[in-house]
């Protein structure tokens, strides 16, 4: 009995170890939690307009740094008022096909949503989700699956 | 003495019933398949040549791929034919069951055709070596370019007589055929026989198809297809080529798959962010929504009665399976393990439903009770997914990808089958790359 209690306090200490780890090793580099921040596959709508924001695993709420990046957007479409966009929502390797596609779809819509907060009307941006189709970076690691967690809004006019 | 007669009688049918003994039992993995002897058939010399059909060969041909059904079950060891000692004529006429039992076969499968007046004739027989008896036999006339097909509903007659199952060798599988770097994947439909002989690729690759998924009652198709950049559920028939966007929605419909009857579509649409699953009737073109709800709902699968249906959805957070009576009503979630879960697929039987797992970084296919009970977890990999049923409920097919390295080196996607005790993992020989795989119901029937 003693025995037990003593190994699940080991195991508690030592997982705390391994969590602390593992959060300080996450925020190094350009990954916050698991969202990408870097700038390596970043393009850019008009300078100092990147064209992609990039989410969490499972998840499609945006971050500080994605709102900031697609209020730029909207500002850069206001003043284009003829330009028309895509937004291309994607999803890592590690999920279902048939999930991932919903997946993306939501992210490019949470993304859309946004930008119509800010006045750019729904007509001017169209949808589309291509799941885990179209991985930007195709390596089997967790920097290239958060670049792959995006969506990019792609000029179509 | 006609008391006599009557008990000798009863004793013959005794002994014989008692000597009845090739019987497979199948309810779990099968440790010692049953070693089968699979004599070539005996070509008749009246053959007539017949275009592009090596005729010389055709019993060994047949009698190979009957080998290669047997083998891939992992019930049968068919045995090495420079064993076998009699002439395949003289066998499928009256075997000497002792020089067979010498070999230790406990079954033989002898036969013969013929191909005369463009016609190919083709009879075979199943003995049982131990009761030195003729367990089934069955003759059947087709047109010759159709014998691989004959190779596989004799392996399916006799796979049915031995297991007590039906059979799923005459059946074929379509797929994603897959080719290019793993960031610029071409990907095209796919079809072959059960065995991966005959393959036939259904489109070109100049727009990304995903899904295809057969109909059980015929050789339709459902699969989505990004054409003219819009992801839409088509209905493919693969025999005339035609094809349809199934519905008229205003955005992304995907995950199709089609109701037992084959008579409608069951579907996700994704709008506003929103994926719910919705029914299309292909003769009324009506369209209904199933759910209603702010999360993801996909993956839906029908239950062979058409009761229910079993879907994907986020709801509580993560990917869990629930289950609903198909009109949307009573919706159940049945997993609650450790780990979250998809692609939910019903088994040809019922009694079971067939997912991924993902748990830890790892990619389970398991198979559950229709409630939720009765987890069983068949295989683990770093990336498999996407079971579909063999028709007889017995073996799943599936696709497994490989990790890549930092330039995507290294990456493939096989397919893959293991029967649902979790024996007799093996690879899907494909031409390319593959996923996506469906199996179809058996097409002799």
């Amino acid at each position: 009995m003693f025995n037990k209690n003593l190994k699940n306090v080991l195991l508690v200490i030592f997982a705390t170890f391994i969590l602390s780890a593992c959060s300080t090793a996450k925020k190094s580099g350009d990954i916050d939690g698991d969202v990408y921040t870097g700038k390596e596959t970043v393009k850019y709508l008009a300078s100092g307009v990147p064209d992609r924001i990039f989410f969490a695993t499972n998840k499609s709420s945006l971050t500080t740094a994605s709102r900031a990046t697609l209020r730029k957007q909207a500002n850069y479409l206001r003043k284009n008022k003829d330009l028309n966009v895509t937004i291309e929502g994607h999803a890592d390797e590690r999920g279902t096909r048939e999930y991932n596609l919903a997946l993306g779809e939501r992210r490019a819509n949470a993304a859309k949503d946004y930008l119509m907060t800010y006045g750019i009307s729904g007509k001017r941006i169209s949808v589309i989700s291509y799941g885990k189709e179209k991985p930007v970076n195709p390596a089997s690691t967790p920097l290239a699956w958060s670049q792959n967690r995006r969506s990019v809004t792609v000029k179509v006019n | 003495m006609k008391k006599l007669i009557f008990i000798l009688i009863i004793n013959i049918l005794s002994i014989n019933k008692s000597f009845a003994l090739i019987e497979i039992d199948i309810t779990r993995g099968n440790l010692d398949p049953l070693p089968i002897a699979v004599s070539p058939l005996h070509v008749d010399i009246k053959s007539e040549n017949y275009n592009g059909i090596k005729i010389k060969s055709l019993g060994e041909d047949i009698s190979e791929i009957i080998e290669n059904n047997f083998r891939s079950t992992g019930l049968f060891n068919p045995l090495k034919k420079e064993a076998f000692v009699q002439k395949p004529d003289i066998a499928h006429l009256k075997p000497r069951f002792e020089d067979w039992r010498l070999i230790k076969a406990q079954a033989l499968v002898s036969g013969k055709l013929l191909i005369k007046n463009g016609k190919l004739k083709v009879e075979f027989r199943l003995w049982d070596l131990a009761a030195a008896k003729e367990m089934t036999a069955l003759a059947f006339t087709t047109t010759p370019s159709n014998w691989r097909r004959v190779a596989h509903i004799i392996s399916d007659k006799i796979y049915e007589r031995l297991t007590g199952e039906e059979g799923y060798f005459d059946t074929r599988i379509i797929y994603v055929a897959e080719s290019g770097p793993k960031n610029l994947r071409i990907k095209k439909l796919a079809i072959m026989d059960q065995d991966g002989a005959n393959t036939k690729y259904l489109t070109l690759g100049n727009e990304l198809v995903l899904t295809p998924r057969f109909n059980p009652t015929n050789q339709m198709v459902t699969y989505m297809s990004y054409f003219r950049n819009m992801p839409r559920v088509y209905l493919l028939d693969i025999e005339t080529g035609t094809q349809e966007v199934v519905g008229n929605f205003p955005g992304m419909t995907f995950a199709p798959r089609f109701s037992p009857d084959g008579k409608k579509i069951v579907m996700s649409f994704a709008k506003d962010g929103n994926s719910d699953i919705y029914t299309m009737d292909l003769d009324t073109r009506l369209v209904e929504r199933i759910t209603d709800h702010s999360s993801i709902d996909t993956s839906p699968s029908f239950s062979p009665d058409g009761k229910f249906i079993a879907f994907n959805s986020d709801r509580s957070g993560l990917q869990q399976i629930y289950v609903m009576r198909s009109d949307g009503s009573e919706v159940k979630r049945v997993t609650f393990g450790n780990g979250i879960y998809g692609t939910p697929v019903w088994s040809p039987r019922g009694d079971l439903i067939a997912f991924t797992k993902m748990r830890k970084g790892k990619f389970y296919i398991g198979v559950m009770r229709t409630d939720g009970t009765g987890e069983r977890l068949l295989t683990e990999n770093y990336y498999q997914e996407a079971p579909s049923w063999s028709p007889n409920g017995r073996v799943l097919v599936f696709y497994r990808e490989t990790k890549s390295g930092t330039k995507g080196e290294g990456f493939s996607a096989k397919l893959w089958s293991i029967d649902i005790t979790g024996y007799n993992e093996r690879r899907l020989q494909t031409e390319t790359d593959a996923s996506d795989p469906s199996w179809s119901s058996l097409l002799s029937k």
